[in-house]
C-alpha cells in the first residue's frame, strides 16, 4: 500500500475525524491502508474495514497501545512505514494527530504538512497560515509526505457493504517512558464539537458561567447542538478549555453556528468561519462577528436567547 | 536543572496581516513584530520554575535573523539568564529548527526544553515534537500544568475532549498551551538589566546543521471572503430565515 491513514479511535469505535482524513487520502490514490493500533481494538478495526475506499486494514492489538502512548505509536509507525514504503501518511489534525505525526516525520527525516485543507496533487497541498487569514500552497519533494488533515475541509466517507481485509501486524517496540496519571474527559450528553450539525457558542458578553449555562444550554438542547465558547469566555471560566473554538482551539464547520455575545476576534473567526450558516447575536452593532455572519441580530442576548429558545 | 526555552520572532498577534500582491507570501515589511505568544508562556513557566528553586538556569534560544536578538532580550527581561541566537537569513521550517535546537541541546545539556505549542504565523505545531523525536526524549505537548519532580515531570495536557495528565522522565520536551500561566510584563529596570545579560550568537554551520527548507511555498492567497450577510430585526425574523431560507433548522 502506498497511502497510510492512521486511525484515531477509542479502541471500540473510530473518531469521526478518521472518516474525513480518509476522504483526503482518496484524492491521492486508491491504494489505501488504514492502521488501527490499540488494545482490544477489534471493533475499531472492523469499523475501519467498513469505510469506503479502504483496501486493507492493519491492526496492531496490544496493551502497549492502550493509552495511545506517543513514543510507542511513533516507533511502531516508523518501522511500519519504512518496511512498507508508504508515500503518503495521513492523520487527522486533532490533538492526537498533532502530537504524533511530527514525531514520526522527524524520525523519518521528512517535513510534515499541517492542517491540509486541499489536495492539489500528490505533492502539493493547501494549508492555512496566520489563523486562516492566508492560505499557503506548499509542495514537498521529500520521499514520504506526512500530512495532518483538517476534518472540516473534507467530507466524511460513508460505509461500504464490502468491507476491506483486516491484517494483523506484530506489536512494535516498547519504548514509551510515559505513564498516564489520569484523564478528565468532559462528559456531555450533547454532540461533540467536531461532529455537531449545530453549535451554540458563547462569549464574554454572557458575563458569567451561570449565564452561559442558563442561557445557552436550553438553546443547545432545543437544537441538539454542541456548546462552544470563545477564548475570552474560556479564560473567564465560563466554559471548559476543550470547548474553545478558534485558531488555537477547535476548528469547526457545522451547518449552523450561533455566536452569542462573541465579538469576533480574528483568532475566533479562524475556528468557525467555514460554517455553512453563521448567526450572530450581539448588542454591539460594530462587533466584527457581524462581518462574517449570514444573519446578524443586534440585540441584548439576555432577551434574545430565551426568545429564540422559546421560538424553536 | 538547566532549562532551554525557545522563542520565535513573528508578526504581533494584534496585526491584521496582508497577503503580498504577487502572492509570494505575507507582507512583513514595516509590520510590528513580537515574541510568539505561546513562547511567552514557555518563558514564563521556565522563569517560575527557577523562582521556585526547581531550575538553576534559564537559557532562551531563538533561530532566525539578527533582529531575533530583540526577542531574546524580551525573554531575558522577564527572567531568562542568557540568550543564544542561531543566526541565519535562511527560511526556517520546523524540521530545520528542531535540528538546530537539537545541536544546541547537545552543547548546553538542559534537562528540560520548553517551547510554545505552535507559532501563530505558520501555525505548524511541530517543532517541539520533532525536537523530542530527534533527541530520543519523551514529549508532553499542549501543557496546561507542569509539576517538576525528582527526575520526572507531571504534565497535564489539553487534549480533544478534556485533559490528561502524564508523567515522563527527564530530560524531556514540553510544549505549552494557552492556560499554563499568564506571562508577566517586563519591568523597566529588568528591561535595562536584560541588555547586559550574555547573548551568544551561533550559526547553523557552527552547529553542523543544514537548515535548507523541505517545503516550497508556491503561492499564498487570501481566504475566500464570506458573502455579505443580512441584519434581522427580531428573533421572529431570525427564526423565519433559518427555517424557510437557510433551511438549517
Amino acid at each position: 500500500m502506498r497511502i497510510l491513514v492512521i486511525a484515531e479511535h477509542d479502541h471500540h469505535s473510530l473518531k469521526t475525524a478518521t472518516r474525513h482524513t480518509l476522504s483526503a487520502a482518496r484524492q491521492l490514490g486508491d491504494d489505501i491502508e488504514v492502521l488501527v493500533a490499540g488494545n482490544q481494538c477489534a471493533p475499531a478495526a472492523q469499523a475501519a474495514a467498513q469505510l469506503t475506499g479502504v483496501r486493507q486494514v492493519s491492526v496492531v492489538d496490544s496493551p502497549l497501545y492502550a493509552e495511545q502512548d506517543v513514543e510507542n505509536l511513533a516507533a511502531l509507525l516508523v518501522e511500519h512505514i519504512q518496511r512498507c514504503g508508504h508515500r503518503h501518511v495521513l492523520v487527522p489534525a486533532t490533538s492526537f494527530g498533532k502530537n504524533l505525526l511530527p514525531r514520526v516525520a522527524a524520525m523519518l527525516d521528512v517535513a510534515q504538512i499541517a492542517d491540509v485543507v486541499a489536495v492539489i496533487d500528490a505533492r502539493t497541498f493547501v494549508r492555512p497560515i496566520y489563523a486562516g487569514n492566508a492560505l499557503a500552497t506548499v509542495q514537498s519533494n521529500d520521499p514520504i509526505l506526512a500530512l495532518t488533515v483538517r476534518a472540516t475541509a473534507f467530507a466524511p466517507v460513508e460505509d461500504t457493504s464490502t468491507p476491506a481485509a483486516v491484517v494483523e501486524l506484530a506489536t512494535g517496540p516498547a519504548v514509551g517512558r510515559g505513564r498516564l496519571l489520569g484523564r478528565e474527559l468532559t462528559r456531555s450528553s450533547r454532540p461533540a464539537l467536531d461532529s455537531a450539525r449545530v453549535i451554540v457558542s458563547g462569549g464574554r458578553g454572557l458575563g458569567s458561567a451561570e449565564h452561559y449555562q442558563q442561557l445557552l444550554a436550553p438553546l443547545a438542547d432545543a437544537l441538539n447542538a454542541a456548546l462552544g465558547a470563545s477564548r475570552a469566555a474560556v479564560d473567564a471560566g465560563f466554559a471548559a478549555n476543550d470547548s474553545q473554538v478558534g485558531q488555537t482551539g477547535k476548528i469547526v464547520a457545522p451547518q449552523l453556528y450561533i455566536a452569542v455575545g462573541i465579538s469576533g476576534a480574528i483568532q475566533h473567526l479562524a475556528g468557525m468561519k467555514d460554517s455553512k450558516i453563521i448567526v450572530a447575536i450581539n448588542k454591539d452593532e460594530e462587533a466584527p462577528i457581524f462581518q462574517v455572519a449570514d444573519y446578524g441580530l443586534v440585540a441584548d442576548l439576555f432577551d434574545a436567547v430565551p426568545q429564540l429558545t422559546a421560538a424553536l | 536543572m538547566k532549562i532551554l526555552v525557545a522563542t520565535k520572532r513573528l508578526v504581533d498577534h494584534n496585526v491584521k496581516i496582508r497577503v503580498k500582491a504577487d502572492h509570494s507570501g505575507v507582507e512583513l515589511d514595516n509590520v510590528k513584530m513580537a515574541m510568539n505568544p505561546f513562547d511567552e508562556i514557555a518563558v514564563e513557566e521556565a522563569v517560575r520554575l527557577k523562582e521556585a528553586g526547581l531550575a538553576s538556569e534559564v537559557v532562551a534560544v531563538s533561530a532566525g535573523v539578527a533582529a531575533c536578538q530583540e526577542t531574546l532580550r524580551a525573554a531575558m527581561a522577564v527572567g531568562a539568564d542568557r540568550g543564544v541566537l542561531i543566526e541565519t537569513d535562511a527560511e526556517l521550517q520546523p524540521l530545520a529548527v528542531a535540528k538546530l535546537f537539537k545541536a544546541l541541546v547537545e552543547r548546553e545539556h538542559p534537562m528540560l526544553v520548553l517551547l510554545g505549542k505552535q507559532a501563530i504565523d505558520d501555525d505548524a505545531n511541530q517543532t517541539g515534537q520533532m525536537l523530542a523525536a530527534l533527541l530520543g526524549w519523551p514529549q508532553a505537548t499542549f501543557a496546561s500544568k507542569v509539576t517538576v519532580g525528582d527526575g520526572h515531570v507531571a504534565v497535564t495536557r489539553e487534549v480533544d475532549g478534556g485533559l490528561e495528565t502524564v508523567e515522563i522522565p527527564l530530560p524531556a520536551v514540553i510544549t505549552t498551551d494557552l492556560r499554563l500561566n499568564t506571562p508577566r510584563y517586563a519591568a523597566l529596570p529588568n528591561i535595562m538589566k536584560a541588555k547586559k545579560k550574555p547573548l551568544l550568537t551561533l550559526t547553523p554551520t557552527e552547529l553542523g546543521v543544514d537548515p535548507m527548507p523541505r517545503l516550497r511555498t508556491l503561492q499564498v492567497n487570501p481566504p475566500a471572503a464570506r458573502a455579505a450577510g443580512m441584519r434581522v430585526a427580531s428573533v421572529a425574523d431570525l427564526v423565519d430565515q433559518l427555517k424557510n431560507h437557510a433551511k438549517v433548522i
